[in-house]
């Protein structure tokens, strides 16, 4: 077995135990298609923000009515990819954006990112944060779907710590580690996916 | 919180939470869930090795940590960020108090942080006018609730389902169901407004990263992202233990972090924020960042000799997920803010000795605590340091002071007890046990029979009994302990029979007293160094091959405590270090160096089970050997659930808390029962005192014996 296909398989085997979707995938293309096929295929209640159908609060349902049908946000994308995304997402009728996440923070259906790196023996995503518009993608979507190229991928956090290291320098950083969708146990301890973060983690391994 | 005015008050809220039904069964699920969660965490990685690197970078860190807190401000300032420093809780919360105004910021979102419990944040920005809402679902449910933690991961682990239905119907206006995944929705919702509309972040800090200026953080929701990135200003307050130097060190702990608080491999997000990054709310489009650090103390904790290992504290709240007292009455019943074993030592430091001085009692000693800590703190010990301290502060209370005045002259002590012996017999009613103790005695001690006093103490019987050898290839000095000399001298001598059979001289010294351990569990420090001078003295160390002791905590307290209490005197040290480098206790002499066999024991397959003393399992880090005899033995080994939990006796904490002590052997002999064993084997006359007792008070047929007991009965 190769080092690369070793790592995979540990990585996908450990994302899979804190219920990320891991899925192979052959081209760039292939990760585009998929994402916008589980955009289209999300329930037509769930275009509603997680927690619209439950009673809330007046101000707090308010927030529902923010959405203006299904959204992908993909921020920092190379354009070309970004248009290839776009085309596709408006071919079934929802919306692609490279930005303007502070106009939803209500939420949206989508965000799409390409990880800078994974860590196999802890299943977990390194995702450059600086840009606050990925960030707030990556932390207001109800899905997120990230492309992990498999040639970066590494064994252990160690392998990780330098380029968490340069990416902490030369000006202001923000790094994120992401393993799983948010989480909590903190009623009874019984594990809730999906708090204030992504209900849903889909994890592409594109293999380069 | 705390604020039992004394100690009867803290006893009655014990009982409350004794009786709350909820919270029982929680904690229960959780310490056995929590056990095997952990263990699979860690599989295969080396995990005393990352302990004592945790430890070794921890203790690095705070030996410097004025130099990091440098190399920090100028890292982080450069790139804009305000940097405080506040000496005290007050001063944390005027500064961020400030901070706001200027801002005029209106709203506030917390992630949270176990620093702003500690300063009490909220009630300061409230006061000012400001609205803050916790946004870890834990933290919301308990401020709504007018609360504090009560686990430091898992802050509202002692509220229902139920509970928090009702709670979320008063917040939204709206009939809740119970059901947990939809509560959690609605949490969702209610709570992705407050980001919206909140002007200032404030989140704690896991590290504060010298190297770069960083700040992570480990969090599972994504609160601290959100409210790290949505508002124009973000607030982290960290304490000043909290200093790191490398991203380096900060992965190690993560590593352990996890892994130790919850069973995880990693928490969902590790967010390494490095100064004030884009933002759009803002109106230059750039965040306004401030990291603030707190002192209240830790500055001084860092050059403490003896204390300053409390700054090791990773926050996990392990120490707390294995106490068997915060298994059975939760966190508002042991700690403050700061919550389990460390809470017990911070409380004292953070929040001073009123709120202190109840909690600090509450310590059973198992030793559980300390072989789960992360950063390997000496948890138990420094409890008992801040007991002592707190009695020699406030005045020691008469109990422990007589107790201290009659250890400290053993012809005094052994007087007493011969005559108990002589006046005992209206009580024992001519049985083995005190069956009619005088109420001043017997309060709350119904749970279990009390041992009477032996008709002759095993010293005064041991002339007879010496194993008279020649040509013997060890000598061993044996250290009794005082239960197996005047209330289970059948003991003592079952092992002198086997010692005996292979050829080993023994000598008991006769000056030999108690080894020290119930004066120093109950904070009379100047009694335990006073009898440990005399045991030393007593055994000559130089003159034996080994000091053999059947009493696990004797033996645990012989061989970590005294060297402890009395190495640090240059009159005593070596001679200390020699006692302490021979006691040995009886299931390792007997395997490990007697190395008995089979042959030897007429072996009748009783079915038999087995509780592990916690100062043998822990305190000595003996498992092997005396499971591995009771196979050599013929005995049929069953073995039962939580072998290793405490079976509440803890010396005189079972007197002081009968109610809790009562509960905790009540498990264990639930446990021990259930195996269908009629032997139940040990190592330590306390815990048979304890075992044995209940039993005989339940009427249950179930048999208890030391492991010698049962080795010596089975010799050819």
């Amino acid at each position: 077995m190769s080092e690369t296909k070793r790592l995979v398989e540990l990585f996908s085997e450990k994302a899979k135990l804190v219920s990320a979707f891991v899925t192979p995938v052959k081209s760039l293309d292939e990760a585009l298609a998929y994402t916008v096929d589980i955009c289209e295929k999300k329930d037509a209640c769930q275009i509603l923000m997680a927690g619209c159908e439950f009673e809330l609060s007046v101000p707090a349902s308010a927030l529902c009515d923010f959405k203006p049908g299904k959204v992908i946000v993909a921020p920092d994308l190379d354009p070309d990819v970004f248009a290839s995304l776009k085309a596709c997402s408006e071919n079934k009728g929802i919306h692609c954006l490279p930005d303007g996440m502070r106009k939803f923070l209500g939420g949206i259906d989508i965000g799409f990112t390409i990880a800078d790196a994974g860590i196999a023996e802890t299943g977990t995503l390194l995702i450059n944060s600086r840009s606050e518009e990925l960030r707030l993608a990556t932390m207001l979507c109800e899905v997120h779907v990230c492309v992990l190229r498999a040639s970066t991928l590494r064994e252990t956090s160690w392998e990780a710590e330098d380029m968490v290291r340069a990416m902490s320098k030369d000006g202001t950083g923000y790094v994120a580690f992401v393993t799983g969708a948010s989480r909590t146990a903190d009623i009874e301890r019984v594990l809730a996916i999906g708090v204030h973060g992504p209900l849903e983690l889909h994890i592409l391994v594109l293999e380069d | 919180m705390q604020n039992a005015r004394d100690l009867k008050q803290y006893k009655g809220e014990l009982t409350g939470a004794l009786h709350n039904d909820f919270l029982r069964g929680a904690m229960d699920r959780f310490a056995v869930a929590y056990r095997a969660a952990r263990a699979n965490a860690f599989k295969g990685m080396d995990l005393d090795g990352l302990i004592a690197e945790i430890a070794k970078g921890k203790d690095e860190a705070m030996a410097r940590m004025d130099e990091l807190l440098a190399e920090f401000t100028s890292k982080a300032q450069a790139l804009g960020v305000t940097v405080h420093v506040a000496k005290t809780a007050h001063e944390a919360n005027e500064i961020i108090g400030r901070i706001a105004q200027k801002a005029n910021v209106k709203r506030v979102v917390k992630s949270k942080s176990m620093t702003a419990e500690e300063t009490l944040l909220n009630h300061h920005l409230e006061d000012l006018g400001l609205e803050v809402t916790e946004t870890d679902l834990g933290e919301w449910i308990i401020q709504l609730r007018h609360e504090g933690p009560t686990h430091m991961v898992m802050p509202a682990i002692h509220l229902s389902r139920d509970q928090v239905s009702d709670l979320f119907s008063d917040v939204t206006g709206a009939k809740q169901t119970n059901d947990i995944q939809k509560l959690v929705k609605v949490a969702r919702r209610e709570l992705r407004r407050k980001y919206v509309e909140a002007d200032m972040g404030i989140s704690g800090g896991n590290f504060a990263i010298a190297e770069t200026g960083t700040i992570a953080l480990c969090t599972n929701e994504g609160n601290a992202r959100l409210v790290t990135t949505l508002p124009r200003v973000h607030v982290a307050l960290v304490g000043l233990d909290k200093l790191t130097p490398s991203i380096n060190d900060a992965l190690r702990v993560i590593r352990a972090l996890p892994r130790n608080a919850t069973g995880q491999a990693i928490t969902s997000y590790v967010s390494w924020i490095t100064g004030p990054g884009e933002c759009q709310s803002s109106a230059n489009g750039k965040k306004e960042m401030h990291v603030v650090f707190l002192d209240n103390g830790r500055r001084a904790l860092a050059k403490d000799p003896m204390f300053s290992q409390v700054l090791r504290c990773i926050r996990c709240g392990a120490c707390a997920n294995v106490c068997p007292v915060y298994r059975l009455v939760g966190g508002h019943q042991l700690g403050h803010i700061y919550i389990g074993a460390i809470g017990l030592i911070l409380t004292y430091f953070y929040h001073g000795r009123d709120k202190a001085k109840n909690l600090v009692q509450n310590c059973i000693n198992c030793g559980a605590c300390k072989a789960v800590c992360a950063g390997g703190i000496d948890l138990p010990r420094l409890i008992k340091e801040v007991h002592a301290r707190i009695q020699d502060e406030e005045g020691h209370p008469l109990q422990s002071t007589l107790l201290a005045k009659v250890l400290k002259s053993r012809k005094l002590f052994h007087t007493l007890l011969r005559s108990a012996k002589a006046v005992q017999r209206p009580i024992t009613g001519g049985t083995p046990y005190l069956r009619h103790l005088p109420m001043i005695f017997a309060k709350d001690q119904g749970f279990r029979a009390l041992p009477a006093i032996a008709e002759t103490p095993f010293r005064d019987r041991f002339e007879a009994i010496r194993p008279r050898v020649s040509g013997a290839k060890l000598k061993v000095a044996l250290f009794s302990g005082c239960v197996q000399d005047f209330v289970y001298p059948e003991q003592a001598e079952a092992a002198v029979k086997i010692l005996a059979r292979h050829n080993v001289e023994v000598v008991f010294p006769m000056d030999q007293s108690c080894c020290g351990l119930p004066v120093q569990m109950m904070g009379e420090r100047e009694a335990s160094r006073s009898v440990a001078e005399q045991n030393v003295a007593a055994f000559d160390p130089a003159g034996c091959d080994y000091i053999l002791t059947l009493c696990a905590s004797c033996a645990s307290h012989l061989k970590h405590g005294y060297p402890d209490i009395l190495g640090k005197d240059p009159r005593q040290a070596v001679k200390v270090q020699q006692f302490a480098d021979k006691v040995i206790d009886f299931s390792s002499f007997v395997h490990d160096v007697l190395k008995v066999k089979a042959e030897s024991f007429a072996g009748d397959g009783k079915k038999t089970t087995y509780h592990a003393p916690c100062h043998l399992c822990r305190g000595l880090g003996v498992t092997e050997a005396p499971r591995a005899l009771m196979a050599t033995a013929g005995l049929n080994y069953l073995p039962a659930e939580e072998e290793d939990v405490c079976c509440g006796f803890g010396g005189t904490y079972s007197m002081k808390f009968p109610e809790l002590s009562a509960e905790l052997l009540k498990k264990k002999l639930a446990n021990a029962e259930s195996t269908g064993a009629e032997l139940l084997l040990t190592d330590c006359p306390g815990c048979i005192m304890q075992l044995r007792g209940g039993l005989e008070a339940k009427g249950s047929a179930m048999k208890v014996a030391h492991v010698a007991e049962a080795l010596a009965q089975r010799l050819k």
